[in-house]
């Protein structure tokens, strides 16, 4: 028997949760600091010799924004009539369903199109920032760039970085589009209003207030997403498994970290 | 010839220096206070079984990781002291061939062995696939610029990494363990393909291997180490000559597990000698 097992079980309680606590904490110190170092390369990294690649940002943009394009379209054509479905069902009781639009738009806007794609690219591309980081660190890629003179950070997580935060919010946008005119198109096939009526009434509603509200919190989603993707690609040990068990982690990770601060944010901002 | 002449033929100069260099991991003390040095142009054989400390003093060497206590200087400059420009100056003279490769599996061959130059120089682009596939050619592997290394063989990814670290045309080339996880055929050609680059590009080159026929054949000089202290440093043959039962005891231990020779090896199986060719 060892001595944790005669332990109290409360202090022993209470160390896994002590220990769980600084583990987080220095994962967010860990994110913070990848933050900051990435900020520092991207406008001291000309300085330093070692200027962040444009190509390099552009080929990331490619993978993290353009081929996802297909999915968040689906995902976002997919809510724009869930909610437009569940709109009318909701506002039928009152027999209010032309007021539909409200609804949808507020909730595309603010709400849906953001999360959705938020969701989407932690799925996607935060799990392979975090799997791609991890391989490298087990295959030495990573010590190799170092002893290159290639600062790691400036050359694999300062190009994901900034794609997330050009792609992010802008799949937002695209989502936004999509979502409302494929809600347009249920309205217009349910309640017979016409998609130009709708569209109108749309622009009538909807301020840039509502769409910033939008886009800020993608901004925010995009930054989650690449630091928790470093971070848990940065802390793989033990080979493969490891790098399954990161990128499993990375995904979770986002994904909850996305939905809180959406909440927050919500909470925040709407208040 | 004046004296100064006289004193550089008597002593040479030495590109590495570590004095007393003490390094943990946690609690645990790795190296010991070791102290060696590493003459210019010569091949350095760092030897040892495992936990002996010899990856993490090539650490040390590579300035991969910060040390605990003691000196260490490479190509006169203390690298405690660099500041960070300065430290990526000095990597840019430093070429490492990894255990495992660590080439970049998203870029071609080619791209892999262009890497320090596009990041370093400013060579157009047609000047550095120029340059890559020159010391493609070295290493036995021209002609293969554009395949991934996921289509490579294990061999055939070492000297690929033996490209990269040489593109640079570095002051001292580090080798980690070249022969770990080849037959002894291609090890053979490794040896060979290490002694030929030193020849060829004039650098330092220092070997961290467990293999001591390897270790017999490339090396000017071995050092050992054992469970963290230096236990010898001298030539192959000095090192044979050691009456030291540790030593003796060491040497045993690996010759045992290590009795076939490569070129007997391919000699039964081809006929031939194992020369200098692609794998």
């Amino acid at each position: 028997m060892t001595p944790t097992d005669t332990r109290n079980p409360i202090v022993a309680l209470t160390e896994r949760v002590g220990r769980a606590v600084v583990a987080g904490v220095e994962e967010i110190g860990l994110g913070a600091m990848m933050v900051v170092e990435s900020v520092y390369w991207l406008i001291l990294g000309r300085r330093e010799k070692q200027a962040v690649r444009l190509g390099a940002i552009a080929e990331q943009c490619m993978a993290v924004g353009i081929q996802a394009v297909p999915i968040i379209a689906l995902l976002a054509a997919t809510i724009g009539m869930m909610l437009a479905i569940q709109g009318i069902h909701t506002l039928r009781i009152f027999g209010a369903e032309s007021r539909v639009t409200i609804g949808i738009s507020f909730s595309v806007v603010r709400e849906f199109a953001p999360l959705i794609t938020g969701i989407v690219i932690a799925g996607r591309s935060g799990s392979a920032l975090a799997a791609r980081i991890g391989t490298m660190k087990i295959n030495q890629e990573v010590d190799a760039l170092y002893v290159m003179g290639i600062n790691p950070v400036r050359f694999l997580v300062v190009p994901a970085l900034v794609a997330m935060l050009i792609m992010v919010p802008a799949l937002t946008l695209f989502s936004d589009f999509v979502g409302l005119f494929f809600a347009g198109v249920y309205v217009n096939l349910d309640l017979g209003i016409s998609l130009a009526a709708y569209m109108d009434e749309t622009i009538e509603l909807l301020r840039v207030d509502d769409l910033m509200h939008g886009l800020g919190k993608s901004v925010i989603f995009s930054v989650l997403i690449a630091v928790i993707g470093v971070v848990n690609g940065a802390s793989v040990q033990g080979g493969a498994e490891g790098v399954g068990k990161a990128t499993t982690r990375a995904v979770v990770q986002s994904i909850s970290a996305i939905i809180v601060t959406d909440m927050l944010f919500a909470f925040v901002v709407t208040r | 010839m004046d004296d100064s002449d006289t004193a550089g033929a008597q002593a040479p100069r030495n590109v590495i220096e570590v004095r007393d260099l003490v390094t943990h991991y946690g609690d645990r003390m790795i190296l010991k206070g070791v102290s060696m040095d590493v003459r210019a142009d010569e091949i350095m054989v760092i030897m040892g079984g495992s936990g002996s400390g010899k990856s993490t003093l090539l650490r040390h060497l590579m300035a991969l990781e910060h040390h605990s206590s003691g000196t260490m200087r490479i190509l006169d400059q203390d690298i405690e002291k660099l500041s960070g420009v300065e430290l990526v100056e000095l990597r840019q003279k430093l070429g490492v061939a990894f255990q495992g490769g660590a080439l970049f599996s998203s870029m071609t061959v080619g791209e892999n062995v262009m890497l320090p130059l596009y990041e370093h120089t400013g060579l157009d682009r047609k000047t550095m696939e120029i340059m890559a596939r020159m010391k493609l050619e070295v290493v036995s592997l021209g002609g293969f610029e554009n395949l991934m290394p996921s289509e490579l063989s294990g061999g055939m990814i070492k000297r690929a990494a033996f490209a990269r670290a040489v593109v640079m045309d570095p002051k001292i080339l580090f080798c980690d363990e070249p022969s770990a996880g080849l037959d002894p055929v291609v090890s053979s050609a490794l040896d060979d393909l290490i002694l030929n680059l030193r020849d060829a590009l004039g650098m330092t080159v220092v070997v961290v291997t467990h293999e001591l026929e390897s270790a017999f054949k490339i090396a000017d000089r071995i050092t050992v180490l054992d469970r963290g202290e230096i236990l010898f440093i001298g030539t192959p043959d000095e090192l044979r000559a050691d009456p030291s039962q540790r030593i003796q005891n060491l040497l045993n231990r690996v010759a045992e597990d290590d009795t076939l020779d490569a070129d007997a090896y391919l000699n039964r199986l081809t006929g031939e000698t194992p020369a200098y060719r692609p794998l």
